[in-house]
């Protein structure tokens, strides 16, 4: 690799991936933004990233060497032989030029930021190709992530002949005003997702509070005290943690079906529980461990009781995890698909997601299918976003689970 | 004088500990086995057994009765009793029914016995698909619609009998096993099975530590980007299988419109319906889903390690990439190693992602849906069971590794 150690090597490949990567970036932005075809030109990208990568590498100062690459990009894609080739109006072909060569003149001058054109050092040569990687990541790591759900929320939005027509087309008609919400309206209406929503909400605060009914005595139980199978205990407990849930929902749908409890939100509501108390048990025990023990020992030879010690010592010394522990809880009960799947076939008393699968038929338009799932998104994402910290904490906390 | 000596065995005091501790562990350990192991051992014993979805509803006798040559001198109540079982016999059947007042029965036949108004038969064994018909004479007083409605609709007759359930017996058999194993594509499920496994994992693995390279250093909007890249984790498995199914739609999916415009393609790809893209498809999915999970545990760890050490490779003069090799991934060594442990475990249970992308189509059936292709799909139980044997007997040599790790590993 000493070839890259050149500046009038590294900069033009550089500037040749660069441009290319970036238009299009662009490109798929403004074709979901408008609708109109845009299209990165791989030889233009290739041919002026490699001239201005070279252009970055001059010892001019960096506002400068910006101004110029952004201008040669700008007029470039203008008269129609630059990085992308699109059909759009005027105003469109203009925003879309302008955004490429800002963000080309920009990053670019960035980039190469003091990488001589000459011979390189190894640190300045790593430097350089770093800052290209790294832009890159950002890219793509946004792309992949924000693609997804951009295009789950906006489908809710439009009608499915609309996307038939041009599936790229995601622009909004503004004026529809709250028309646009009219598949929301229909599921809440007519598919009853009022009472899943409902349904979903308390089956998953029930399994939260059973689960940390069960699970706080055993998690203290294995981090504080002594006793003979501990080991043993707190490894079986990862264990079960390993059993795969089909293998178990298999004689669950079986004995449920044989008691009756298949098709009802008690038997939902006892067997949920049972899948997240290992994981509650195994965060929480990790968390009570770090728990300064003079404290709790204070609390004994005070008169307390070790019962009276875990209530009014350890839980509010807790309280974090404990708050970590309920979130991580809750995510898992709102998002299970799979029991709920097996176990209930009566829609009345359907969770959300199993009500989401029910949408998931050809009789019923997609924009349907992808209402209901922004609909199941939301709460989740609200209580993460609002509860970020307790959430990444908690994840770290002891979950591998997926 | 007695020499002082430490104690031997254990002390009331600790026996006092262990009793509270097991007291508090016993809700959870009997709730445990009860919806853990329990089915484990089931599992076991469903999967030596020829048990069909079918199965499951218990076989009883059916009984119906109507009102024959109703008006006529020779009106009878006739009572039908059948066994709909294909193959299971069942005992001790007796049935019985409430005469209403105003009929008057004539002739019992022999099996029959009449006390007060309650009709009682006893028919003993009946064998699959074998059919019984009573025919017994009757003289209705007052209006006959009444009583015809009466005899049939008011008061049911009830049949009871004891079968031998395929769930309690002990007929056993290896046909599941075989069945498993034996069919062809029991390679092509292991194949799928251990693609989607490794390269899942690998996958998630490596797209992680990129994802915490890009965040390890404090800038705004790192805090955003980092819940941002959170998401796929978050997110209700059902709601992203879907909306990946509905973006690479081949024929309303923009994926495929995209490729189309850029002219990567000029036909549209089915991504999810053909071999083997469906299962690299479903790999990829994986891997966009957990990146984020290897993706914290990585960042957090990095941001544990002390920095001096990179201060000193400063002054050595180690170029940064140089860093990365020598200091940072050798510290991360151990949390790789654990997560790739983890994850591996993981991915190869995991039933719902492929389950809802193309439902074990286009070979992409795996281990897990293949437990459910043939219990539900093929109504199979007991093949189903004997899939899940399978994947309990990788499953407890994956332990066996992870607990030589671990034990090493204690880092999580």
């Amino acid at each position: 690799m000493s070839f890259l150690r050149f500046g009038y090597v590294s900069g033009p490949i550089i500037g040749a991936l660069w441009l290319f990567v970036l238009s299009t970036t662009v490109s798929i932005t403004m074709s979901f933004a408008t609708g109109d075809p845009f299209r990165p030109s791989l030889w233009a990208s290739l041919f002026c990233g490699v001239i201005l990568g070279g252009v970055a590498t001059t010892a001019n100062a960096m506002p400068m060497k910006a101004g110029v690459i952004g201008a040669v990009v700008f007029i470039l894609t203008l008269v129609g032989f630059g990085p992308i080739v699109m059909e759009t109006s005027a105003f469109n072909g203009v925003v879309a030029a302008l955004i490429l060569a800002a963000a080309m003149g920009g990053s670019m001058a960035k980039i190469m930021d003091k990488c001589p054109m000459g011979p390189l050092t190894r640190h300045e040569m790593e430097e350089v190709w770093i800052r290209f990687l790294t832009g890159f990541g950002y890219i793509f790591f946004t792309a992949i992530v924000l693609i997804p759900f951009y295009v789950m929320v906006m489908t809710s939005l439009k009608s499915q002949a609309a996307l038939l027509q041009n599936p790229l087309d995601f622009s909004l008609d503004i004026d529809k005003g709250w028309a646009l919400f009219r598949s929301y309206q229909e599921l809440f209406r007519d598919f009853n997702f009022g009472t899943y929503m409902w349904t979903s909400f308390y089956v998953s605060v029930l399994t939260v509070l059973i689960t940390l009914a069960f699970s706080v005595p055993g998690a203290y139980a294995v981090a504080r005290l002594q006793f003979k199978g501990r080991a043993a205990f707190s490894r079986s407990i990862l264990l079960i943690y390993m059993v795969p849930m089909i293998v178990l929902a298999l004689p669950i749908y079986i004995a449920f079906s044989v008691t009756g409890l298949r098709n009802t939100i008690l038997g939902i509501v006892l067997i949920y529980p049972v899948t997240t108390i290992p994981v509650a048990l195994y965060m929480l025990q990790g968390y009570f461990r770090g728990l300064p023990a003079e404290v709790e020992e204070a609390g004994l030879m005070d008169g307390l009781n070790r019962l009276q010690v875990i209530w009014k010592i350890t839980l509010p010394l807790a309280l974090p995890a404990l708050a970590s522990v309920s979130l991580y809880v809750f995510m898992i009960a709102w998002n299970e698909f799979l029991l709920a799947f097996m176990l209930l076939d009566d829609p009345s008393i359907f969770t959300l997601t199993r009500g989401v699968a029910m949408l998931n038929s050809s009789e019923i338009p997609r924009e349907h299918l992808m209402a209901g799932a922004v609909i199941a998104t939301i709460p989740v994402m609200v209580l993460f976003l609002g509860l970020e910290k307790f959430m990444t904490k908690g994840l770290t906390a002891g979950s591998v689970k997926g | 004088m007695t020499v002082a000596s430490p104690p031997k065995g254990t002390g009331p005091l600790q026996r006092r500990e262990a009793r509270l501790a097991w007291m508090l562990l016993l809700p959870t350990i009997s709730i445990v086995s009860l919806v853990v192991i329990l089915p484990l051992l089931a599992i076991f014993w469903i999967s030596f057994k020829p048990i069909g979805l079918a199965d499951l509803r218990p076989v009883t006798p059916v009984v119906r009765e109507d009102l024959r040559n109703a008006g006529d001198p020779d009106q009878a109540i006739r009572y039908r009793v059948q066994n709909r079982s294909q193959d299971t016999p069942i005992e001790n059947v007796v049935f019985t029914d409430t005469i209403p007042e105003g009929a008057t029965l004539g002739i019992l036949p022999p099996d029959c016995s009449l006390t007060g108004a309650e009709l009682t038969c006893v028919i003993g064994t009946l064998e699959p698909r074998d059919r019984l018909t009573f025919l017994i004479p009757v003289t209705l007083e007052g209006d006959l619609e009444a009583m015809e409605d009466a005899l049939e609709d008011d008061t049911e007759a009830a049949a009871t009998g004891e079968a031998d359930s395929i769930l309690t017996n002990t007929e056993f058999t290896v046909a599941n096993f075989v069945r498993v194993f034996d069919a062809n594509e029991f390679w092509t499920v292991m194949w799928a099975t251990v693609f989607y496994t490794v390269f899942g994992t690998v996958g998630a693995l490596v797209f992680g530590l990129f994802a915490a390279l890009l965040l390890n250093k404090s800038f705004k909007g790192q805090g955003i980007l980092r819940g941002l890249y959170l998401f796929p984790y978050v997110a209700p498995v059902i709601a992203v299988a879907f909306t990946w199914v509905n973006l690479f739609d081949p024929f309303s999916g923009s994926a495929n419109a995209l490729l189309v415009q850029m002219g990567v393609t000029v036909e549209t790809i089915n991504f999810f319906g053909q071999r083997p893209l469906a299962l690299i498809m479903v790999t990829v999915f994986e891997i966009w889903r957990y990146f984020p999970l290897s993706f914290l545990f990585i960042l957090a760890r990095m941001q544990s390690i002390d920095t001096d050490m990179y201060e000193a490779a400063d002054m050595d003069g180690a170029s940064p990439f140089q860093k990365f090799w020598y200091l940072s991934l050798p510290m991360l060594l151990g949390i790789l190693s654990v997560l790739f442990l983890l994850r591996f475990i993981w991915t190869f249970n995991k039933f719902d992602d492929i389950f809802l992308l193309t439902g074990g189509n286009a070979g992409t059936r795996t281990l897990t849906v293949n437990v459910y292709e043939q219990a539900f799909a093929i109504s199979n139980i007991g093949a189903g069971a004997a899939v899940a044997v399978v994947i309990f007997g990788c499953l407890l040599l994956f332990s066996f590794f992870f607990f030589r790790f671990i034990s090493r590993e204690e880092g999580l």
